[in-house]
């Protein structure tokens, strides 16, 4: 039992930092409709640039809020250099640009910063310890809390301020929203900053865990289950479904795997969220779109 | 999505405009069967022609998918892979299986395995559908890689081509790898051309416009849709049998991997979303951009950029292209060419 809980626990906190890259993916979502799939290799652009400006030298800090402008700066002209020119196009046609620009941001964040692997010290130590017979991350247990902390400002950005009520706008009714004077070019810019943001922390927690390389923009593909399972307009959902694939994905792992061969982690996430669609075709929380002929 | 225009689907095209599109095909067919194998060099038939060949064959299952049905796949490079190791296996097991039966086999394995996976379009719609493909893609990767019974217990799951015989016919050199391809890869694309200027094309269509209205009208929303993904599966099916026997000889399930399904939706977005020659331009790009890149590197730019960073630096320029491609030309080269043609055919009209 003790081992259950232990895989269980370890799933649960995993599951968190699935969330982490999802809730990017939801920003963007609620206010413009586009499905980012560059998100991965936001992740990865914001985790290079900080490593590589410490690297050089730069205090902890002063190299946060560089990379926090840096990450400002690429909003800015992804907003005005992609976005911009294809409002109202079809949303496939949006997608399959932001897999142009994951490719654009690989090729550039590694250009820039070289491919080789960054060790990354967050001051953390990654040493388990003991609840009641259940051996936890320090670690893990420092990402869940600063995920908690993430959610909390952006639920007091989104529902306590002036901005997040023009976010809220956008993402209920662009039309209605343009009507009433909210400038929409502002909004796309605000949001992709903030997911640049949450980028970065992702980065952050990523890199330390696994080392800063090219692999963290393949977490992408964990984050799309989830957000798959929670739905892409809640970012409450993305919370749900990053605990529930992190939990089933650790559980399969430990109890189907050895029956099938093992190695299950990469495709059992993507037949869980089929499940689930097949149940609910939004997802959990994802509102369901009326379709008029 | 509309992206192939009314006139182009009712119009009636002029016998004129018929004549040339026969001669121009003639033309194509001249140099490819006649001039490309006599003056060709072994370079050029195995790191050129025949992975474009074989790529484009892929884009146009894709674009049967995307292009014309409507129904987004990141899963192509696992169809590709079903197909190759199918045809390897019907081969192996199979005493005195002729080569073409195989590929054949191949693709209608892929096809049954796209059915399976298409079925959750019924449910789920949009980008929803992608979990499904990718689904399809790690599962199929996965399952090769770890059941060694479909590489014949090869420890590493790679699986090596048979001596390429068809009636009697050794086809194992460049250029009979290359006269193989280009005779499945040509036949397939009639029929594809075929197919979606007929009323399954149309039906494909009007599910990609909107299912909703076309189910109004009286279209046939599941067999449409899973006719789509067979008919996808089956051409990637095809295309992947074709890139293990014709192109590598040998293959691992790794090769077909995530990166592959990007390559052949960026050959198709590229090339023109919704057309069949545009899947041939798309791969032609694919294929001679990379080498390009890399000649002008070693040639103008040697000492300036790292070969190390040749990937990168192509990663960039793809990505760049994609995203101006979207923006400025969604039709992609497919419609560059049609327009310039019109354009050439005008200018000898006023003439």
């Amino acid at each position: 039992m003790p081992f259950f809980l232990e895989v269980l626990v370890g799933g649960l906190l995993a599951g968190v930092m699935y969330s982490m890259v999802a809730i990017g993916f939801v920003l963007i979502y609620k206010a413009s409709g586009v499905f980012n799939f560059a998100q991965g290799s936001m992740v990865l652009f914001a985790a290079l640039t900080f490593v590589s400006i410490v690297e050089r030298g730069v205090g902890f800090w002063t190299a946060m809020a560089i990379t926090l402008a840096v990450m400002l700066v690429l909003a800015l002209v992804i907003e005005r250099v992609v976005l911009r020119p294809l409002v109202n196009r079809p949303p496939i046609t949006l997608f399959m640009a932001t897999l142009g620009l994951s490719f654009m941001l690989e090729g550039l964040a590694q250009t820039l910063w070289g491919s080789q692997v960054h060790g990354l010290e967050l001051g953390v130590a990654d040493t388990p310890f003991e609840v009641h017979g259940v051996m936890v991350s320090q670690f893990d247990l420092f990402a869940a809390g600063a995920a908690g902390a993430l959610v909390l400002v952006l639920g007091l950005l989104f529902n306590k301020t002036r901005l997040g009520l023009a976010l809220r706008s956008v993402a209920d009714d662009q039309l209605a929203a343009l009507a009433v004077g909210i400038d929409l070019r502002r909004v796309w810019a605000v949001v992709w900053a903030v997911s640049g943001i949450v980028a970065l922390v992702a980065g952050l927690l990523w890199g330390a865990r696994v080392g800063v390389q090219f692999s963290l923009s393949l977490i992408v593909l964990k984050a799309l289950p989830v957000l798959i399972i929670g739905g892409f307009s809640s970012i409450a959902g993305t919370i749900v479904g990053g605990l529930l694939i992190g939990a089933s994905e650790k559980l399969a792992e430990v109890y189907i795997g050895p029956l099938v061969g093992g190695g299950i982690e990469n495709w059992f996430p993507y037949v869980l969220a089929l499940v689930f669609l097949l149940a609910r075709p939004t997802g959990l929380f994802g509102e369901p779109r009326v379709e008029r002929v | 999505m509309a992206l192939a225009s009314t006139d182009e689907i009712f119009s009636r095209v002029p016998a004129s405009r018929v004549r040339v599109d026969r001669l121009a095909g003639v033309g194509v067919l001249a140099l490819a069967y006649g001039v490309v194998p006599a003056v060709g060099t072994d370079y050029w038939f195995s790191a050129i022609l025949i992975p474009f060949l074989v790529l484009a064959l892929a884009g146009v299952g894709l674009n049967v998918l995307t292009g014309y049905a409507g129904q987004l796949s990141l899963g192509s490079a696992a169809f590709m892979a079903v197909g190759a190791f199918a045809s390897y296996n019907f081969l192996l097991r199979v005493p005195h299986l002729p080569l073409l039966v195989a590929f054949a086999l191949g693709g209608l394995t892929a096809a049954g395995v796209g059915v399976v996976f298409g079925l959750p379009s019924l449910r789920i719609k949009g980008f929803y559908l992608i979990v499904s493909t990718l689904a399809a893609q790690f599962f199929v990767e996965w399952a090769l890689t770890k059941w060694s019974w479909f590489s014949n217990d090869n420890a590493s799951g790679v699986i090596t081509a048979p001596p390429l015989l068809v009636l009697g016919h050794d086809f194992s050199g460049p250029r009979g790898r290359y006269l193989l391809a280009l005779t499945v890869v040509l036949a397939l694309g009639m029929v594809a051309r075929n197919l979606v200027r007929g009323e399954v094309g149309r039906n494909w269509m009007a599910v990609r416009d909107m299912d909703t209205a076309a189910a109004v009208i009286g279209i046939p929303i599941l067999k449409t849709k899973l006719l789509a993904f067979a008919t996808s599966s089956f051409y990637c099916g095809v295309a992947g049998a074709l890139w293990a026997f014709a192109y590598l000889g040998t293959v691992e399930p790794h090769g077909f991997d995530l990166d592959r399904s990007f390559q052949v939706l960026f050959i198709i977005i590229i090339g023109g979303l919704g057309s069949i020659a545009g899947a041939f331009l798309g791969a032609a790009f694919i294929v001679l951009l990379p080498i390009l890149m890399d000649n002008v590197a070693t040639r103008f730019l040697a000492g300036v950029v790292d070969p190390s960073n040749l990937e990168n630096l192509q990663k960039l320029v793809f990505g760049g292209l994609i995203i101006f491609f979207l923006i400025k030309e969604p039709e992609g080269l497919a419609r560059l060419l049609r327009t310039a043609a019109e354009r050439l055919r005008r200018r000898a009209v006023v003439r």
